[in-house]
Order: C-alpha cells, then sequence, then structure tokens
C-alpha cells in the first residue's frame, strides 16, 4: 500500500480550500455588520457561471474572476434591496437567493456545458518553487490562491484596527446606537452585504475556472452551505476562518488520499466528521464562555428601521 | 422622498392585497423572462399557475396531487413556524425529516414480513420519536452549553444525509434488490403502507395530520398559554423572564414541536408516496418548509395558503417542462422570483409608505 | 376552491382522463433524474431523444422533463405524462423502478420503457448497457499503457453496475500487465466536480498515471491533462477536456435503441423486453483512440471490440476467482447474466474492500 506524501497533500488542500475561504470570508464581513445571508450557495453558483462565461468570451480568466465576484455582488445586491429596504425576514429571503441563484446560473450555463476555460497561469516563483516540501506547498500556486490569504489579512486588518471596521462591527453589534451615534447603518450594510456577495462570486469563479476548469449545473454542490459553517466554526474571528477552511476542505481530501493510499476507512463517518468536529467546536466555544456572550454580532440577523 | 412609517397595528386590508400584488409582479417579471426565452408568456404562466387546477385534462388528477406535495411542507412549516415565533431557529428541519423516516421506516422493515395493524401506529411514533430526537441536539447543546441552534442544526442536516445514504447502501438495503442500494418498497408491505385513505384522493395520512396541525398549531399560538409564552419570548425575551417563562424550556418544546413534526412528515412519505429509503429520499422539503413558514407569515392559515401556492408551482413548473419545453432551470429562478416578491411586498402591511418633502434625521 | 370540490373533483380521476385524445403524431416522453447540461448520463439520454426527432422527423413529437427526484415526484410525472396523450415514455434512472410499474399499471396503453432496473410489466421494458464490455476494452488498454504499473478507478456508489466494470478492467489490464495494480476511491455521487477532481488528484499523487472514472463530469479528464497523466472518459466523448490526457472514452448511445422502440410502437410492434446490449448494437461505442496508444495496442483493442461484438469472446470467461481465491468461473466457464446483473464482489487481485 502506498502512503500520503504530506507535501501534494497540504498543496491540494490549500487549491481545494480556497473557495470554502473566499465565501467564508465574505459572508463573515457581511454578519460582522449584523446580517445573516443564508444565501451563498446562490451567489456562489452565480459566480461560477459568471466568471467562467466571461473567461470563456473574453479569453481572459482575470476578466472572469472580475465578473464572478460582480455577478456574485449583484446578486446579493437583490438580497440587500429586499432585507434592507423592504424588511423582509433575512433566513428566508437568503434561502430564496440561493433557489434563484442555482436557477438562474443553470439558465445562463446552457451555452457552456463541456467548454474549456483558459488557464489560470501559476505565479512563476521560479527557483523558489524548486525547493523540496516548501516549494510545492507555498510557491506553486496560481495568483487567486494568493490573493485569498492578503485578503484574510486585509479584513483581519481592517476590522480590527481601521475607523471602517469599527463602524462594521457598532453597526452588528447595535444597529440602534450605531445610527444614534450617526453611522450610516443602512450604507454599511448595503457595502458589507455586496462584499460578502462578491467573495462569494469569487470563491464560485475559483471553482469553476481554478479547481475545476469546467461549467457544471450545481457544481457548487454544497459549498456555500460549508461557507456558512465555517463563519460560525470560526466565532467569526477572520483568521479563524482560514483554519476553518482547511479542516473542512482538508477532511475531503485527506478522505480521498486515505482511499487512494489503501486504507480501509468508513467514508460515511469521515465525510461527516467535519460537521460533527464543528458541532463540538462550537459547544466547547459556548461552554468556555457560559454566562458570558459568544463573538456573535448582536444584532444579528435583526431586521433595522431607522425612522424612530 | 420616500420613507416608511410603522403602522401602530398590522394593516388587515394590506395583508390580503400584498400575496396578489406580490403574484402580479411575479406574473409580469417572470413573463418577461419567459418571453426572453422564446415561449409564450402567457402560456407558461397558465401552464404553471392555473393547468394544475383547472385543466380538464390534468386538474382530476393534479388537484389532489397538490396535497401530496403541500403536505409535508405544510405540516413541517407549522412545526417550524411555532419556533421561530419564539426567536428558536431551527433551520435543519431537513436533517429531523430524514431521520423520522429512517426511524420509522427502520421499523416498518424490522417487522417485515409480518402483517398486523400495530406496525403502521409503531413507525409512526418511531418516526416522531425519531425527529424528535435529532431535534433535541440543537435544543439540549442551545440550554446546556448556549450553543448557536441555527448552526448545529444546519450541521445535522448534513450528517443526517450520510446517515441516509449509509442506510440505503447497507442496513436498509433490500435483501431482495440486486445489490442496489435503497430499502425494500413499503408501498407494497401492506402493514406498513400509508396508504391512500380514500380512493382517487390521494389523501394520505401525512395530508390529515398536516390539517390537524394547522388547527393546533393555531389554536396553540392563539389560544393557549403556552402559545402566549411562545410569542413573548419571541417578542420580548426579558419581559418573557419576568413573566416566569423558562426560556429553556420554551427552546426544548420548540425544537421538540418542530423536529416532531419534521419527523412525522417524513415518515409519512417515506411510507406512502416516496415508499423506500434511498440515496435521494431527501428532497428539500425541509429547506423549503423554512420558506413556507416565512411566506404563511408564521400562521398556520397563512402557511396552508403558502404550502398550497409552493405546491402549485412545483405541479405546473412540471407540466410546463414537457407541455411547452420550459428548462427546469427558468422555473426554480421563476419560484425564487415568486418568494422575492412575496417576502419583499410584505413591508405594505406592517408600514406605510409616505412621500416626505424634507428628509428628517431621527 | 374548497377541500370539499377537491374532493368531488377526484372521485372520477383516472379513468376518465385516460381517454387522452387521439393524435397523429406518437407522443415520446423521456424522464431524467438529472439535467440534461450534466455532460453525461442525462446529456447521453437527450442526445439519444434528440436523434429520435432527427430519425423520425414529423412523425414523433418528443417531450422531456429534467431533475425530477425519484419517488412520489416521478410517479406524478410519469402520470401527467401519460394523462396528456403521450404514447412512450423513457424513464432513465434506476430508481424509476418502482414509480414506472404503479404507473404503468394504470395506464395500459402506454408503454414504458425502464432503463437499469429489473422489474418488467406487459407495458414495461426494460434496457441497460454492457458498459463492463467497454471497461473490459480501456482496461486492456490501460495495462499496456500504465508505466508506474497503478491505474487511478474513480467509482460513484459501490453497485453491482460499478463493482462489474471495477472487475472487467482489472481482470484485462491483469491479463497483459500481472504487476498492475487498481487504487480505487469511492467517491458516493454521480456529479460532484470538485470531489472528482480531488479524487483525481489524491489517485495521481499515490502514483496512478492511468485515471479510469465511473462518475459523471470531466473534472477527473481535467485533472489529468494538467497533471500531464492519461485518463479515460466516460459516457460522452470526453476528448475536448483532455486533449493530450484522453485516450478513448465510452460512450452511451441510447439512440438507436430509443430510434428503434420509438419506431416499434409507431408500427404497432412493441412488446415488452428486457435489452441488455452491448458493444454489437452499439450501445456501448467508443470515443476515437488516442494517437499515443502504439498501434499494435489499438490493434489489439480493436480486435476485442470485434470479438466481443461478434461474440466470439465474452468479457467474463473462466478462469476467474474471486477476490478471496475461491473459484468464481471455471476455466471456459462464461459468467451468467443473473450473476453480473447483481455482482456484489471483486474478483482475485482486485486491493481493498468494497464498503459495506
Amino acid at each position: 500500500m502506498g502512503s500520503i506524501d504530506p507535501t501534494l497533500l497540504i498543496a491540494s488542500l490549500l487549491v481545494a480550500s480556497t473557495p470554502i475561504l473566499l465565501a467564508a470570508l465574505g459572508e463573515l464581513v457581511t454578519e460582522k455588520a449584523g446580517v445573516l445571508n443564508l444565501g451563498v450557495e446562490g451567489m456562489m453558483i452565480t459566480g461560477a457561471i459568471c466568471g467562467f462565461a466571461v473567461a470563456v468570451e473574453s479569453g481572459s480568466p482575470w476578466l472572469g474572476f472580475v465578473a464572478g465576484a460582480g455577478g456574485g455582488a449583484l446578486l446579493s445586491m437583490v438580497f440587500a434591496i429586499l432585507t434592507q429596504f423592504f424588511l423582509s425576514n433575512q433566513v428566508a429571503t437568503g434561502l430564496a437567493l440561493t433557489l434563484f441563484g442555482l436557477g438562474f446560473s443553470s439558465m445562463i450555463g446552457q451555452g457552456y456545458v463541456g467548454i474549456v476555460p483558459p488557464d489560470v497561469p501559476d505565479v512563476p516563483f521560479g527557483a523558489l518553487a524548486e525547493i523540496p516540501v516548501l516549494g510545492p506547498i507555498f510557491f506553486s500556486h496560481d495568483a487567486m490562491l494568493y490573493i485569498g490569504l492578503m485578503l484574510v489579512v486585509l479584513v483581519w486588518w481592517v476590522l480590527r484596527a481601521t475607523r471602517l471596521g469599527l463602524v462594521l462591527r457598532a453597526v452588528g453589534e447595535n444597529h440602534d446606537a450605531a445610527h444614534a451615534l450617526g453611522y450610516p447603518v443602512l450604507l454599511v450594510r448595503f457595502g458589507a452585504i455586496a462584499f460578502g456577495g462578491a467573495l462569494a462570486g469569487l470563491g464560485g469563479a475559483y471553482l469553476s475556472l481554478v479547481r475545476v476548469p469546467q461549467w457544471t449545473e450545481g457544481m457548487t454542490a454544497g459549498a456555500g452551505w460549508i461557507a456558512l459553517a465555517i463563519v460560525v466554526f470560526a466565532s467569526w474571528r477572520p483568521i479563524r476562518v482560514l483554519w476553518g477552511a482547511y479542516l473542512f476542505g482538508g477532511i475531503t481530501v485527506l478522505q480521498l488520499n486515505l482511499q487512494a493510499a489503501g486504507v480501509a476507512i468508513p467514508v460515511e463517518y469521515l465525510s461527516m466528521s467535519p460537521y460533527l468536529i464543528t458541532i463540538f467546536v462550537l459547544v466547547l466555544m459556548s461552554a468556555r464562555k457560559a454566562g458570558g456572550r459568544l463573538n456573535a454580532p448582536e444584532s444579528l440577523g435583526r431586521t433595522f428601521h431607522a425612522s424612530r | 422622498m420616500l420613507t416608511l412609517e410603522k403602522r401602530p397595528i398590522p394593516s388587515k386590508l394590506w395583508s390580503y392585497l400584498t400575496p396578489l400584488i406580490a403574484l402580479l409582479l411575479t406574473m409580469i417579471a417572470g413573463g418577461i423572462m419567459f418571453w426572453l426565452l422564446g415561449k409564450d408568456p402567457f402560456a407558461a404562466l397558465r401552464t404553471i399557475f392555473l393547468d394544475p387546477i383547472f385543466n380538464e385534462q390534468f386538474a382530476s388528477y393534479a388537484r389532489p396531487q397538490l396535497l401530496i406535495k403541500a403536505g409535508p411542507l405544510i405540516l413541517i412549516a407549522v412545526g417550524l413556524a411555532i419556533g421561530f415565533r419564539a426567536g428558536v431557529w431551527n433551520i435543519g428541519a431537513e436533517g429531523q425529516y430524514i431521520i423520522g423516516a429512517i426511524c420509522g421506516a427502520a421499523v416498518g422493515l424490522a417487522f417485515y414480513p409480518t402483517e398486523s395493524w400495530i406496525i403502521f401506529p409503531l413507525m409512526v411514533l418511531a418516526g416522531m420519536v425519531g425527529g424528535v430526537a435529532w431535534a433535541m441536539i440543537p435544543a439540549l447543546l442551545k440550554v446546556k452549553f448556549n450553543t448557536n441552534e441555527i448552526l448545529v442544526s444546519l450541521m445535522l442536516v448534513y450528517v443526517a444525509q450520510e446517515v441516509l445514504s449509509k442506510m440505503a447502501l447497507g442496513p436498509l438495503k433490500n435483501p431482495d434488490g440486486a445489490g442496489f442500494p435503497g430499502s425494500r418498497n413499503l408501498q407494497q408491505y401492506p402493514s406498513a403502507h400509508n396508504a391512500e385513505i380514500w380512493a382517487g384522493t390521494s389523501i394520505h395520512w401525512g395530508i390529515i395530520i398536516a390539517f390537524f396541525a394547522v388547527v393546533a398549531g393555531f389554536v396553540l399560538m392563539s389560544r393557549h398559554k403556552l402559545g402566549f409564552a411562545i410569542r413573548l419570548m419571541g417578542e420580548s425575551p426579558r419581559a418573557a423572564r419576568f413573566a416566569g417563562v423558562t426560556p429553556s424550556w420554551i427552546v426544548v418544546i420548540c425544537l421538540g414541536i418542530a423536529g416532531g413534526a419534521a419527523g412525522l412528515a417524513g415518515l409519512f412519505e417515506v411510507s406512502g408516496p416516496s415508499g423506500q429509503i434511498s440515496i435521494d429520499f431527501a428532497s428539500g422539503y425541509g429547506f423549503t418548509a423554512i420558506i413556507v413558514a416565512f411566506l404563511g407569515r408564521l400562521h398556520p392559515i397563512g402557511i396552508l395558503a403558502a404550502g398550497l401556492l409552493m405546491g402549485v408551482t412545483y405541479i405546473g413548473g412540471e407540466l410546463a417542462q414537457f407541455m411547452i419545453g420550459l428548462p427546469s432551470a427558468a422555473i426554480q429562478a421563476f419560484q425564487g422570483m415568486l418568494l422575492f416578491f412575496l417576502l419583499g411586498s410584505e413591508i405594505l402591511i406592517n408600514y406605510r409608505v409616505r412621500w416626505s418633502s424634507a428628509a428628517k434625521e431621527a | 376552491m374548497t377541500f370539499k370540490t377537491l374532493l368531488t373533483g377526484t372521485v372520477m380521476a383516472l379513468g376518465l382522463a385516460t381517454a387522452a385524445v387521439a393524435q397523429d403524431k406518437t407522443k415520446v416522453g423521456f424522464i431524467y433524474v438529472g439535467s440534461i447540461g450534466d455532460g453525461g448520463w442525462n446529456y447521453e439520454h437527450n442526445q439519444g431523444r434528440l436523434a429520435v426527432e432527427d430519425a423520425l422527423g414529423d412523425a414523433v413529437e418528443t417531450t422531456y422533463i429534467e431533475r425530477v427526484p425519484e419517488g412520489a415526484d416521478a410517479e406524478r410525472v410519469m402520470t401527467q405524462m401519460a394523462l396528456s396523450g403521450h404514447d412512450l415514455i423513457f424513464t432513465t434512472s434506476f430508481g424509476y423502478m418502482d414509480p414506472t410499474i404503479n404507473v404503468a399499471a394504470k395506464f395500459p396503453n402506454v408503454k414504458f420503457e425502464h432503463a437499469t432496473g429489473y422489474k418488467r410489466a406487459d407495458n414495461v421494458s426494460t434496457y441497460s448497457a454492457r458498459f463492463y464490455e467497454g471497461r473490459a476494452v480501456i482496461g486492456h488498454v490501460a495495462g499496456k499503457m500504465t508505466k508506474t504499473n497503478k491505474v487511478g478507478y474513480i467509482a460513484s456508489f459501490p453497485i453491482p453496475e460499478v463493482i462489474r466494470g471495477i472487475n472487467a478492467a482489472y481482470l484485462h489490464a491483469a491479463r497483459v500487465n500481472p504487476d498492475v495494480e487498481f487504487n480505487v476511491i469511492w467517491v458516493y455521487t454521480w456529479e460532484d466536480p470538485a470531489k472528482e477532481a480531488d479524487a483525481a488528484k489524491a489517485l495521481i499523487d499515490q502514483g496512478a498515471d492511468v485515471i479510469m472514472q465511473h462518475t459523471d463530469t470531466t473534472a477527473p479528464m481535467l485533472v489529468a491533462e494538467e497533471a500531464g497523466v492519461m485518463a479515460f472518459g466516460q459516457a460522452s466523448d470526453m476528448s475536448a477536456s483532455g486533449p493530450t490526457a484522453h485516450l478513448t472514452s465510452i460512450i452511451d448511445d441510447w439512440a438507436p435503441y430509443y430510434i428503434a422502440r420509438t419506431k416499434a410502437v409507431m408500427d404497432g410492434t412493441w412488446t415488452s423486453i428486457d435489452t441488455w446490449d452491448g458493444i454489437e448494437p452499439g450501445m456501448v461505442a467508443f470515443a476515437e483512440f488516442s494517437s499515443q496508444i502504439p498501434a499494435d495496442v489499438v490493434a489489439e483493442a480493436k480486435q476485442m471490440i470485434e470479438d466481443i461484438s461478434s461474440g466470439a469472446y465474452y468479457p467474463f470467461t473462466g478462469p476467474i476467482n474471486k477476490q478471496d481465491g475461491s473459484v468464481w468461473l471455471k476455466d471456459g466457464e462464461i459468467a451468467d447474466d443473473g450473476t453480473l446483473a447483481t455482482m456484489d464482489f471483486y474478483i482475485e487481485g482486485v486491493t481493498g474492500d468494497i464498503p459495506n
């Protein structure tokens, strides 16, 4: 029986985790602003087809990524208008968004089945990529993967150290108080929802342009829901989103690698393990903070109306 | 500019008008979409909304089918709505539905091929217990550790789906099924079959229970002390505490009711219309029911109407596919649009739209 | 619409409605479990439908409905198709078996064709393809082509159809290359490009230089192309996804069968039959063999195709032992269809266990 090469395992784990990392990071910002958007799956799949279609038509994967982010953001605006202007329930609207996104993407995608999109090149690191172990892990990927990692740091820094981050968190914690302080609650939330949509769309485009360069209906196959789980798993902290994405992406990759190496494993139990681990982690976190409160934004999911 | 002003009490008039407005807007937007796809928009809308109920070729069959499709949605949604009223966010009804179906079917299959009147009641009980047990996981974690029930219940949907595929491929696999996944067909096992009660009506026990749930939900929420406590907790947890309501109890009860209803829906589905535990048994009723609950404004009667409306679009959507060649993706997008308009228009019930010349800052 | 009118309206439900208006055109319906854009199973069935339209022109009208969940929804869709005057309905997924039988019993004048099932009735035929014949051929090619002696196999669900494919491919690979080893990954899905891609990567990381898939998307082919290894396509011609990686594809070609059965309905010769066709009538076909396969290997493969086609050779011909070493087929013995249809064991030499 073969054994698993950890270098290759980690390298493929990084790629496998990028779509859910991007989507989860976007949702984290949305939720930090106090908005729960369950439509991540719908925005991801819309980003996947928009990115794919534009990349194929234009021949440029970079335009594709921009279009993927744009498509996701545009769809998220439907959610923003409904929940922020029309004060509809966020849970139901998010679910409707997923339903719509899945149908809409299949409709656009009908002409794109079986086409191979333009290649996304790896970043030329030259000699760095030749370093044993470190080379394949760190220096053999496409640019979007690194951009994803940079976005994690950026979001962490903005939330932690900038005025924008402060306002965003204030809006998410207590929208009435934030409004009283003169912060533009609606504007901030629109921005946060759009950012969440854009990153979900980008994650979708990464899926259809890099991870599996093709278009298949419903190809996100639940990745958007996993992204939602990761946000809570990470207790709304950007750096932990990274670990969460690696855990969720990693278990699938590990499971498949174990099988490939001929290790007999009960697949179902391994497949359900990330979800059980998330529940376990949640319990641990909640138990430790028993009596206190979680890191969850206080206004999460609540409707805001300012005319009082 | 336009401003919104909260109504002192929700408008009765608008609560009847908004669904009609939403339907009209959906027909316009959907009609445009169908037209862009090169189909006759009027024919498409007629097929989706009217043919399931009025087309003489189909309606006599499609009308009872409407109940088959709407039954589980209504049953699950009524259970969920009670929790939503209390601010208990169970979005894992899909998982409770699956586990209810597995438990109920397992009990039935354990008796195979014995025939006895007691088997079906035992299955119903097992289905309900399965759903409740699955819902108790998020409930107890919430009560004990204050763990977020949205996430736990959602995670458990995925766990349930893995359990389902394990059961279909393993323990519950039909020994006479030529090695294919999927259990024995309960429709062919009279003691376990949730059959049509009156020939030609398609009405099975699940639909009776769904209607019963609507009535029970209505009585509970508007006439019973517990319903009052649930609503109070949803509107003001602090006030509820002062009024002597124990939040932990409400959480457990709400998740228990929702889990039980979802488990029952799963059991009635697997022993009736669906017939067997298979890998693809779960078809999203648990998630759609969340939307149905909100479309019905968390009110049992509203849910009844919303469930039937969803049923019409499903059945009409199927007709539209093979009658006029609309792609199923277009129908899915159309359903999404319908939900957008219905959810968005609700604002008119609770708010008044005003023109104000000078934007006054609050 | 009240509850009462619902009830009364349905008393005469099915009886009346079956009297669908007689039409000049033969109306043929197709029910798919997934989307016709999947590029695999459902796509090929829809290609078959289009071929019926091409071949029979104005004499037929075809309709289809996609993404129909198995169970109650399928039964309703079939009933509505029957009510709307369809003469022939193809139900193209294993899980439609019981619904097809149920609906067929209510509409004795409508003909049904159920793919991959084993229950028949006077107006229900079953049909399936001997994909394992194709797997035998690509197994032979894989055994010749692999340099690392490792073949990666992406399997969907542990059902007889898939197990049969693994056995057929391994048997013929091992005959020409005794050192060959098969690594099987069960992905528990027919269609999840990301998972299939990860599985292909894992197999390649393990040293496999030939990838076979029994899942529907082109993702494994794309990964093989990128990694510079070889791969076989499944269900449809996947050469476009792997210009250099692609060795050949097993193609599900339902067109000849669909056309023949539709014609049979038109001229009144349709009877209930059980069809399990392979290479010979063209239900199992191959994409073009890649130019990187040496000419002698291509010749061997083509000879094998011809022999299977003519009946000179059966892929499962003894001596073949089961995985545990016990005898399955004695020397010269040919596997019977019953055993093949329910195959739940690996043959000798395949490593690993079938899940469950």
